[in-house]
């Protein structure tokens, strides 16, 4: 029988009346990168803290390979956590922060060696075993928090906000880091994350969170393109979100008066996505009377791409254009008039 | 560094050392100079240490005092008694204080700030006063015996008054807000993520408070022991007031050297050794100690 790995049914929780969680249901499978997005206070830290055992759900249940996990207390259950600030123990030098939770399991010294060893390697961190914690850099302290937990050799690693504590340079190198290590020892990982950037880059699925209720789950792809409501296609990337006419068997997007020919499914729909990389812009070079005439009113230059924000008779959108393909957009300024163009393809729509 | 230092400047960093001077160790010379004169009847009641004579310089100078009590089983033992009470005060303060301390560390800031403020409120009225309420409290016809009473456990009131018990209590709760607020300064910094960390890690709540909690506090009791400890071994106000004659405190025993048997070199010789043997442990223990810290820093 198919059994996920770790289950999270009906899960709610409450803090003084304001609820955090809210019948949250979540089924995680094995080996995989799972991650929690959401803005501050929508419940994910609450949720990776009832899995890891610190805080008691007022309802609903946890499930970790079958078994009932939500009454178990956080030094019984086969997870470990990574906090956002690692909480290191100031006290302990590396080794014996990360030989720490091992000396709590019936291990002999040779075996707890062994794996401590076998962790330093691992992440590299040999040569700084007898140092204090204030005397690592931020990423060694990242990586010490990572052994502390994998050398216990947990089902299921917890992160909070993995990459948050580290600079800019740093967190890209770390990601791939991380995704690698998790590829090499098949552990599932559950990320919870506010950057929709990580979460993207480091997820095999994740789930949007807002208010204590999970909006979507899915893989980056399906939540990048086929977002379920406008607040997840904002949250996710760039959206221009136009408003849907139906009437006589035409389908016609209002703010740009374009009427979309080849729909298959003629369902009543009120909302469509077009991606902003997925509008392309041209300079106009004589003043036809074409219908899909914008005014640029902002470009900013990024290096591989240029973004252009468009007026159409006072709806504003934005457009994204490789600067690799299009050389002759270097030259659309303030003021411009360009002609838009995009793929029938491209349009999601959606109710909301 | 002090090269630097401007003309105002000095003055301002030299003043408490002006003061720890003039009102430490000046009179600390002077207790110095009376334990090592010769006790006679008079005003003052000792010889002057150096005077003139028919036979020249005359140095009245002995080692005399010093021998005495050491000699005399009474004083050590009245020593002993002080240092014993000193140690339970301060066991009993740091059992009674550390969760208060956590407590108190650990609440909202709201809260804290009313339990802080509770915790000082004692210090507004005068500390005799307080001593004396205990008195009050714990004598036959006090509150706790009519209760005790009125509830029908007792038939008789009980002598909880002037024994050693009742200094013992006098002493912890005097002393227990210098115990608890230095725990709490120490607490307060305490990363609670490092608890969840520990019993994450597998550790249960009794080895995360001897393998993180403790080792984090430790400059904190350490602190708050030394605050209690010390000042306890010269208690004398609540042992006169609360203790009676089943053991005798050294305090107590100075007062009466030099109150009641107006023998000033005696007393004398008594407070500074009392000083002396305290002195040397302490500073061997904070140099050990910076030691310590210096190594896990």
């Amino acid at each position: 029988m198919y059994e996920p790995f770790l289950q999270i049914i009906d899960v709610s929780k409450r803090f003084d009346n304001v609820v955090a969680l809210d019948k949250v249901n979540l089924k995680i499978e094995k080996s995989e990168i799972f991650s929690l997005l959401g803005s501050s206070g929508c419940g994910k830290s609450t949720l990776l803290r009832i899995i890891a055992g610190f805080e008691k759900p007022d309802e609903g249940r946890i499930l970790l390979e079958g078994k009932d996990i939500t009454k178990l207390p956080p030094y019984v259950r086969p997870l470990n956590i990574m906090f956002q600030n690692y909480a290191l123990f100031p006290h302990l030098n590396v080794t014996n922060n990360i030989q720490f939770g091992l000396k709590e399991e019936k291990i002999s010294k040779e075996e707890i060696n062994h794996r401590v060893n076998e962790i330093l390697n691992l992440l590299e961190l040999n040569g700084l075993e007898k140092r204090k914690i204030n005397e690592i850099s931020g990423g060694q302290q990242q990586r010490v928090a990572l052994a502390r937990c994998l050398v216990k050799k947990p089902k299921l690693l917890l992160l909070d906000e993995p990459l948050a504590a580290l600079d800019k340079q740093l967190r890209v190198q770390t990601q791939f880091e991380l995704v690698n290590l998790q590829y090499k020892l098949g552990i599932t990982f559950i990320i919870v994350t506010h950057d929709q950037e990580e979460a993207m880059s480091l997820s095999d699925r994740m789930a949007i969170m807002k208010n204590g209720e999970i909006l979507q789950v899915g893989n980056p792809v399906e939540i990048y393109e086929k977002p379920k409501d406008k607040y997840i296609a904002n949250f996710i990337g760039t959206a221009n979100i136009f408003n849907v006419i139906n009437e006589n068997n035409q389908i016609i997007i209002k703010e740009l008066n374009y009427e979309v020919k080849n729909i298959n499914n003629k369902e009543n729909y009120f909302k469509c996505l077009i991606r902003p990389e997925k509008i392309s812009v041209k300079k106009l070079e004589n003043q036809s009377d074409n219908l899909n005439i914008g005014v640029v009113k902002e470009v900013a230059y990024l290096g591989s791409y240029t973004k252009y924000l468009i007026d159409v008779n006072g709806f504003e959108f934005y457009s994204f254009m490789q600067n690799s393909l299009v050389s002759d957009n270097l030259q659309i300024k303030w003021d411009d008039k360009v002609q838009i163009s995009f793929n029938e393809t491209s349009i999601y729509f959606f109710n909301d | 560094m002090i090269k630097n230092l401007k003309k105002q400047n000095v003055w301002f960093v030299f003043t408490p050392y002006l003061w720890l001077v003039l009102f430490f160790f000046v009179p600390l010379a002077l207790i110095f100079k009376i334990s090592i004169s010769v006790s006679e009847w008079g005003m003052p009641p000792y010889r002057d240490l150096f005077s003139l004579s028919e036979n020249g310089l005359e140095i009245n100078s002995t080692l005399g005092n010093y021998l005495f009590i050491f000699s005399d089983p009474f004083y050590i033992r009245s020593y002993l008694n002080s240092l014993s009470l000193a140690f339970t005060s301060t066991v009993l303060c740091l059992l009674i204080g550390y969760p208060i301390a956590f407590y108190v560390a650990k609440s909202k800031t709201s809260t804290r700030n009313i339990l802080l403020i509770m915790l000082i409120i004692p210090f507004w009225s005068s500390f005799l006063l307080r001593v004396y309420a205990w008195k009050v409290l714990l004598q036959g016809s006090g509150i706790i015996n009519s209760i005790l009473i009125h509830i029908g456990l007792i038939s008789e009131p009980i002598s909880m008054l002037h024994n050693h018990y009742a200094v013992i209590l006098g002493v912890v709760y005097t002393y227990l807000p210098f115990m608890i607020l230095p725990l709490y300064g120490y607490l307060v910094k305490f990363d609670l993520n490092l608890i969840d960390a520990s019993n994450d890690l597998g550790a249960k709540p009794l080895n995360t408070f001897v393998k993180v909690i403790l080792p984090l506090s430790l400059p904190g009791i350490v602190a708050g022991s030394m605050l209690v400890f010390i000042p306890v071994v010269g208690e004398y106000i609540i042992p006169e007031m609360l203790g009676g004659s089943d053991k005798l405190y050294f305090g107590k025993i100075i007062w009466d050297e030099f109150f009641v048997n107006r023998d000033w070199p005696i007393a004398s010789a008594l407070a500074m050794s009392g000083i002396v043997i305290l002195v040397f442990p302490i500073i061997i223990f904070q140099l050990m100690y910076a030691k310590y810290n210096f190594k896990n820093e």
